[in-house]
């Protein structure tokens, strides 16, 4: 379990190069360093649902981020929050 | 896969309707019964839910908290659908939601999602210029509020709680369920009684 507070990273992954998915990862977020919100629930992982393969049991995490520097036109908000699986962070160094 | 993507949707429908009871997925009466529930979600259950946080502190915590069981206790059938996250606007901060992936929707306490939640334009502007999106519905967030934008990813379905406008003391959870719209509840508006 992930504690609120840590830093962590989205991993920098494209399965979408590698064949058939589905993600619920937005590719904005790839790669990027946020703040841990709290663990929001465990969920059967979406990625093998869609493909109604069995599907482990995933922890969700609300994910925040400073989106200012993913579009630099100056627009984005002061905070966005990301529902993201555990399988995609990584705690931050 | 293309006779499936070129099929008329009613007759895609009834097939589907159709193999869900042939093969025991599924009675009519809970087919029936689902459709009931589903058509029964509207803005004024998600409105009722937020007028009563507004008169009882221990609704809204509770709403706060678990927004599942908040709305069950409103009697708004919730069995089965995704639980429900609820973003509490304050003085410095004020929520947006968003499905940038697809029209993750809170449909129990709002009903169907209003076409531009779906389009590609409000997704893509949700979290790239909140602000110049919301403009558009003539909302301005004050000097110095935090915009917090809400990417419903995954599991979750997400409602705004948004803040009591000045002006209503004294008015009854009827009077001020009647002043909270859809939008309020995504986080385009701000509930007014201007």
């Amino acid at each position: 379990m992930i504690a609120p507070g840590t830093r962590v990273r989205v991993k920098l992954d494209w399965p979408e190069t590698r064949g058939k998915c589905h993600i619920r990862t937005p590719h904005y977020v790839r790669g990027e360093a946020g703040v841990v919100e709290r663990h929001l629930g465990d969920f059967p992982n979406p990625e093998d649902l869609a493909f109604a393969r069995p599907a482990a049991v995933r922890a969700l995490y609300h994910v925040r981020f400073d989106p200012k520097p993913f579009w630099p036109e100056g627009a984005a908000p002061e905070e966005l929050v990301i529902e993201i699986f555990e399988h995609w962070l990584e705690v931050a160094a | 896969m293309s006779d499936i993507l070129e099929t008329p949707s009613d007759r895609l429908l009834e097939a589907v309707r159709g193999l869900l009871v042939a093969k025991g997925v599924m009675t009519t009466e809970e087919i029936a019964e689902r459709i009931r529930i589903t058509d029964g979600g509207s803005p004024a259950q998600g409105a009722k839910m937020v007028a009563k946080a507004w008169v009882d502190p221990e609704y809204k915590a509770l709403m706060l908290r678990d927004g599942t069981a908040a709305a069950e206790m409103l009697a708004i059938p919730m069995r089965g659908l995704p639980p429900l996250g609820v973003l509490e606007d304050t003085a410095d901060v004020h929520n947006l939601v968003v499905c940038t992936l697809c029209s993750c929707y809170p449909r129990a306490v709002l009903g169907y999602p209003p076409f531009w939640f779906k389009s590609a334009a409000y997704r893509a502007r949700a979290v790239r210029d909140p602000r110049g999106l919301i403009g558009e519905w003539g909302t301005v967030l004050p000097e110095g509020v935090r915009l917090r934008v809400v990417d419903s990813t995954a599991d979750y379905r997400w409602m705004v709680l948004p803040r009591r406008p000045e002006g209503t003391e004294g008015w009854s959870e009827e009077q001020l369920a009647a002043i909270v719209r859809e939008g309020d509840m995504i986080g385009v508006t701000i509930p007014s009684i201007a």
